[in-house]
């Protein structure tokens, strides 16, 4: 069986969970191979859990020094020798930089994305989500290695527990792909909410929060139900909270349970970040607001009275 | 200094897009602009040069005979030249030709500095900068939320998924912007009027030398085999807050089993 070669990232010297997710995927097209660049037994541990029949492990300290050019390639080395079903990556700045180049060298065709993969009658078939959200679409790799990059979340992760043939990989890297030093790097801190991509629900506010302090009720509701914060760009722009949270185009994609906007108009932007939400709650003092058009309940009303209340109500229902 | 801006005339976003019958995604159903994504690469350029560096900046788009007028938008913003690669041969290419298009093109106009957006607002796939820098092979500063141009170093911070980097590399170099840099300026009528006059240049694949048998619909490395509409999204229950709202609400999260 070919192998699927899976680019792993790391997260606080565990495996990130969007990883074990294209392990997930890989195992419906062939034998997964992992790529990691450190990592010790633990994540090599990690990975044999999730399926990977084989890891390449790569010297780190060198090559994370440099963006995406140092995994790009080792990737197309990886890639001549093995001729593999696919190569998957996660979506995210690292992974279409480094999935762009790996396609170039390999003159093959890439699928970004994508939010479901198979393994197809004619060959690895991928599923996107295009135009804003508002398409399906299902694409096929034509000529050469399918190179695939997927949307964190797009498949729950799956135990299949195996134990992996340990390949370490000597690289010499290039001048060039020594051209882009990353100089400083700072982790992101969790706020002690679930994250925002992975939340079962999310509590978005918009501009007609009015203020940063708006946001502490914003943060309440949240809290109430379990669940993350979200935002608009009018409302990241603004500053009153971190654009790490934005939703839709230029932010993050999500899709909860539960999406509750408040104070969101509902921009077309917005909502190719969070239309896919299983079910969708909007407050809005605007009946005409266009989030209304996508809402299974809304609510016109001033957020500033509905929301206290609806905190107040739920804390009741549970005693 | 030479700054070449890649620029992408794409469909209106309010507008309801649909696919052709080959499906590629139909651009003559609905009104083009340049894409918004792409404005905010401009304008950096056109900062720069206010700051006091002394650049020409040139906008450069591959697309049909209307894309021009993405590019006159470019040049009421700022931009000094446009270059237009137009060519039918080009229709329905993938990100692998257009990257190699886009490349050949800029070996003609020479470049220091290649600026683009972070993702073009139809394809969204935000390759080609990193594309485009490999078939170069020049150095690439991609997803720019800030950026700094000190002699031919390039810093930029950037935002991924479980950090904020800091990242600097020397020109020659393709450096994508985003949303975060800084708003767009809107162009006045003097200036939209000016740009007019601005020159422009018109390429064929023939000038610039590339086969047109390696772009388009037929030359593509993936193609897309099936289309549907996303699962159709209704407005459900709209209520009037009468004090009662919050507890309506919480009703129907209780129905959902959310509560
Ligand atoms: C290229 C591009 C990319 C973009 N990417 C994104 C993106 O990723 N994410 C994103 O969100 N936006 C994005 N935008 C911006 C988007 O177009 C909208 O401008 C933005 O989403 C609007 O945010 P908003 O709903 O908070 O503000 P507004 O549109 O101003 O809406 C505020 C709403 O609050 C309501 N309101 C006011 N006061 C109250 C109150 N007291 N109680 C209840 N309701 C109240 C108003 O009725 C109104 O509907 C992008 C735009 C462009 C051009
Ligand atoms: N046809 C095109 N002409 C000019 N620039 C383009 C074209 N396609 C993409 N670009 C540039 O590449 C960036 C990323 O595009 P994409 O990879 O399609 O999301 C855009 O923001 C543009 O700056």
């Amino acid at each position: 069986m070919a192998e699927v070669l899976v680019l792993v990232e790391t997260q606080d010297a565990g495996v990130r969970k969007a990883s074990l997710e294209l392990l997930t995927l890989a195992r419906r097209l062939g034998a997964p191979a992992a790529v990691v660049f450190g990592g010790g037994d633990d994540v090599v541990a990690t990975l044999g859990e999730y399926g990977a029949e084989r890891v390449y492990t790569v010297p780190a300290e060198d090559a994370q020094q440099y963006l995406s050019l140092p995994q790009a390639e080792v990737l197309v080395e990886l890639a001549r020798r093995s001729s593999p079903a696919a190569v998957l990556v996660t979506s995210g700045p690292e992974g279409k930089d480094i999935a762009a180049r790996v396609a170039v060298r390999l003159d093959s065709g890439i699928i970004t994305d994508a939010v479901d993969v198979t393994a197809g009658d004619g060959g690895v078939q991928a599923r996107q989500s295009v135009f804003s959200g508002t398409w399906l679409a299902t694409s096929r790799v034509v000529r050469g290695t399918p190179v695939i990059t997927v949307m964190p979340n797009a498949i729950p992760p799956e135990p299949a527990p195996t134990t992996p043939t340990v390949e370490p990989v000597e690289v010499a890297l290039t001048d060039a792909a020594r051209g882009a030093r990353i100089t400083d790097r700072s982790p992101k801190q969790s706020s002690g909410r679930p994250d925002l991509t992975d939340a079962a629900v999310v509590v978005s506010g918009g501009r007609g929060v009015g203020s940063e302090d708006g946001f502490g009720l914003i943060g309440r509701v949240a809290d109430a139900l379990g669940g993350a914060v979200g935002a608009t760009r009018a409302a990241t722009d603004l500053g009153w909270i971190d654009h790490d949270l934005q939703v839709g185009q230029t932010g993050k994609t999500v899709a909860p349970n539960l999406y509750l906007a408040a104070g969101v108009s509902g921009a077309i932007q917005h909502r190719a970040g969070m239309q896919s939400s299983k079910t969708i709650v909007a407050v809005n003092k605007d009946a005409q607001a266009p989030i209304f058009e996508i809402a299974d309940f809304g609510v016109v009303g001033d957020l500033h009275a509905v929301l206290p209340a609806l905190v107040d109500e739920i804390s009741r229902r549970r005693g | 200094m030479k700054i070449v801006v890649l620029v992408k005339y794409v469909p209106e976003p309010e507008a309801r897009w649909t696919f052709a019958d080959d499906l590629t995604l139909d651009r003559a159903a609905v009104d083009g602009r340049l894409s918004e994504l792409d404005e905010y690469a401009v304008e950096q350029a056109v900062r720069l040069v206010e700051n006091g560096l002394d650049a020409e900046i040139t906008a450069l788009t591959v697309g049909p005979a209307n894309a021009v007028d993405g590019l006159r938008k470019a040049l009421a913003m700022g931009a000094h030249a446009g270059v237009h690669v137009e060519d039918a041969a080009i229709h329905g290419s993938d990100a692998l030709a257009t990257s190699l298009v886009l490349a050949k093109a800029l070996e003609h106009t020479g470049f220091d500095l290649v600026l683009t957006g972070m993702g073009s607002t139809d394809a969204e796939m935000s390759v080609i900068p990193s594309m485009v820098a490999d078939r170069l092979g020049v150095h690439q500063a991609t997803f720019a939320g800030e950026l700094a141009l000190e002699g031919d170093t390039v810093t930029i911070r950037r935002e991924s998924a479980t950090a904020s980097q800091q990242v600097q590399t020397q020109l020659p170099a393709v450096v994508s912007v985003t949303d975060q840099t800084g708003e767009a300026r809107y162009p006045a009528f003097k200036a939209i009027m000016m740009a007019k006059k601005k020159p422009v240049s018109t390429y064929s694949l023939g000038d610039l030398g590339v086969d047109p048998a390696s772009v388009g619909l037929a030359a593509a490395a993936s193609r897309v085999v099936a289309v549907e509409p996303a699962p159709a999204r209704a407005a459900g229950v709209q209520v009037t807050d009468d004090g009662t709202a919050a507890t309506q609400l919480a009703d129907f999260l209780t129905a959902r089993g959310l509560l």
